[in-house]
């Protein structure tokens, strides 16, 4: 590890005093961030995740631990001394400037030569598609607009990482699928690192290289989308990211009795919690040969939801399994309400969580 | 048939509308009518109350009451004087209670609307005891003191209804680009709170140059315009006076005019 970090987060803690009681807002997060990374903290409302990404810009002095950036502690350095820069919910674009201007105001600040204050706020303009609006004021354009003035704003200073608090939150979800691909490109072609808020998990897990799920003000997990989805770290994780099934019993001998089925447990023994994702279970009238874990059940909803089908299913103990299926194709309907059914699934498909 | 009798009654009552609109805007300017139609008139004897012909001798002779003439400078200086005062301490008064919270918050804003709610005449007894219990002489700068303390509010309350409305991630995003706690001030802070401020710097200069109550508690034997006119109701009050008011309301127009336009033009 020659190169270093690009952001690294060591212990760190926010109190605040409220009503004369002491809160913690972020009780001791240490992570990494790596050079050119696109990392995402992930969370729901009140886990901290904002007020961790203040901490990294400088609005917010930590209680306790220690922010680096590139290996330089900047723990107490005022923000407008910081190489960083953000990207803010409400854009806050200066509302008494046009465009330009607003794009040139971190540079103007830094006394960069007019030229190249010039040169680069043309280029950063062209990248976010803007060339030609630059007389505009910000209430004059559209969200999406007003979006990409707030990126071309932070990017232009060519910062050692750009910080981006739920950007795309105001954006209707059309607007918001096109800028999460936007947003992936222009990290691409900017090279720069970027740390993303977001309580969004489809969009967490469509840009991100890693992810760190908050809860609580603690980093519950930190990995890769893929592993984050296939592999959650506690039940919270399983439920906030995706929907999951969640199935819970004595495993013996490699296998766990729900519900009057098998379901296959390697490695596992005693008290488990098994989480198995509704896309990985198949539906079938018969039950099913193999090595697979096959559990019998009642269908009680079935939701039609255009690329597939989304089937509740009721176990003898009274758990209910979600079940995706996807409609490749018959246009019928695997299942009817009513209908007891197997549930069968491979064994990599149930994933123990850590006790 | 019916319906083009109701059309007719309509008609009727836009036009009682209209009329009755145009009466009450005639009878509001009628007084600003009167004063700058009397700076032109050519009186003979002492008192300027009946029409005696045309003339512009009195914009001619508008400095020739020396007496007059400084008393018109003394409230240009006091009001230029306060409203800088004011518009300094009300706009920083204006963003502590707009944007912070702090101890004593609840008491300044108290204290700011009990300064708006004080009849002139007690504060003007008040300040008057203050003055000579603190043996200060009275002249202009008392004068300026107490202008400042009765336009003081108006400014901060002018100021704070603009910050409350600011989002202040506009001040992080400042510094988030390098800017000085300073350098945002004056870059983005001051210009989107400055329609409050200009709005509170016309109000405190308006209450300063018209005010006769408070100053005179605490003008000791300095003269101001209004002052002056007071005391020149009982001799007659000579022209000079109706074409100064007309000038001061001119630029009064003028400004509005300006600021309506620079609104139109933002918008």
């Amino acid at each position: 590890m020659a190169e270093l970090n690009a952001i690294e987060l060591e212990g760190v803690v926010k109190e605040y005093v409220s009503h004369g009681e002491v809160v913690q807002a972020v009780k001791g997060v240490t992570l990494d961030i790596a050079e050119g990374e696109f990392f995402s903290l992930l969370g729901p409302s009140g886990c901290g995740k904002t007020t961790t990404m203040r901490m990294i810009a400088g609005f917010e002095e930590p209680s306790r631990g220690v922010v680096k950036l590139h290996g330089q502690d900047v723990t107490n350095v005022p923000p407008n001394k910081r190489d960083v820069n953000m990207v803010f919910q409400s854009y806050a674009l200066f509302p008494h400037m046009n465009v330009w201007d607003n794009v040139a105001f971190g540079l103007k600040q830094r006394r960069t030569p007019q030229e190249e204050i010039k040169r680069r706020v043309g280029e950063i303009l062209e990248i976010v598609d803007l060339t030609g609006r630059e007389k505009r004021r910000p209430r004059e354009m559209s969200g999406g607009q007003q979006q990409r003035v707030a990126l071309a704003r932070a990017l232009v200073n060519r910062p050692s990482a750009l910080l981006l608090d739920e950007p795309l939150g105001a954006l209707d979800l059309k607007l918001r699928q096109a800028m999460q691909i936007e947003l992936k490109r222009i990290q691409r072609e900017v090279g720069i690192t970027f740390v993303y808020v977001t309580h969004d998990q489809s969009e967490a897990l469509t840009m991100s290289d890693r992810i760190a799920v908050m809860k609580d003000g603690l980093v519950e997990q930190l990995a890769g989308p893929r592993e984050i989805y296939e592999r959650p770290a506690s039940s919270f994780v399983a439920g906030f990211i995706g929907t999951s099934n969640l199935l819970s019993g004595v495993a013996n001998g490699g296998v766990l009795e729900v519900g009057g089925g098998r379901v296959l447990v390697p490695e596992r023994e005693g008290d488990v919690t098994l989480t198995v994702r509704p896309e990985k279970i198949t539906i079938s009238a018969e039950k099913p040969d193999g090595e697979v874990s096959v559990v019998p059940g009642t269908v009680t909803e079935v939701v039609y939801l255009g690329t597939y089908t989304s089937y509740a299913v009721s176990l003898a103990g009274g758990t209910e399994v979600t079940v995706f299926q996807q409609n490749a194709h018959d246009a019928r309907n695997i299942a009817e309400r009513g209908d007891a059914v197997w549930l069968s699934w491979q064994a990599q498909h149930s994933y123990a969580l850590g006790s | 048939m019916t319906r083009l009798s109701t059309r007719m009654r309509g008609k009727l009552g836009d036009r009682l509308l209209h009329a009755y609109t145009w009466l009450i805007i005639a009878w509001l300017s009628s007084p600003i009518a009167v004063m700058i139609l009397f700076g032109f008139n050519d009186k003979k004897s002492k008192s300027n109350t009946r029409w005696q012909g045309f003339t512009l001798r009195w914009y001619q002779e508008l400095f020739g009451i020396s007496d007059l003439t400084t008393a018109l400078l003394n409230s240009i200086y006091i009001a230029v004087a306060s409203t800088v005062v004011t518009v300094v301490i009300g706009t920083m008064l204006g963003l502590a209670l707009g944007r912070h919270r702090f101890k004593g918050r609840g008491v300044t804003n108290f204290l700011v609307f009990a300064a708006i709610s004080t009849p002139e005449l007690v504060m003007g007894a008040s300040l008057l005891s203050l003055f000579v219990s603190a043996n200060l002489p009275r002249d202009a700068a008392t004068i300026t003191i107490a202008h400042v303390l009765f336009s003081l509010s108006f400014v901060t309350v002018t100021v704070r209804a603009r910050v409350v409305t600011l989002d202040p991630s506009l001040e992080e995003a400042a510094r988030d680009l390098g800017a000085t706690p300073w350098g945002t001030f004056r870059q983005v802070t001051l210009p989107a709170i400055m329609p409050g401020v200009a709005a509170g710097a016309m109000l405190a200069f308006a209450l300063s140059i018209d005010d006769y109550v408070v100053t005179s508690f605490v003008n000791g034997s300095t003269i101001t315009f209004p002052l002056w006119i007071i005391g020149s109701v009982k001799t007659g009050i000579p022209p000079q006076v109706n074409v100064m008011g007309t000038l001061i309301f001119g630029i009064g127009v003028l400004i509005a005019i300006a600021n309506a336009v620079a609104a139109r033009r933002r918008a």
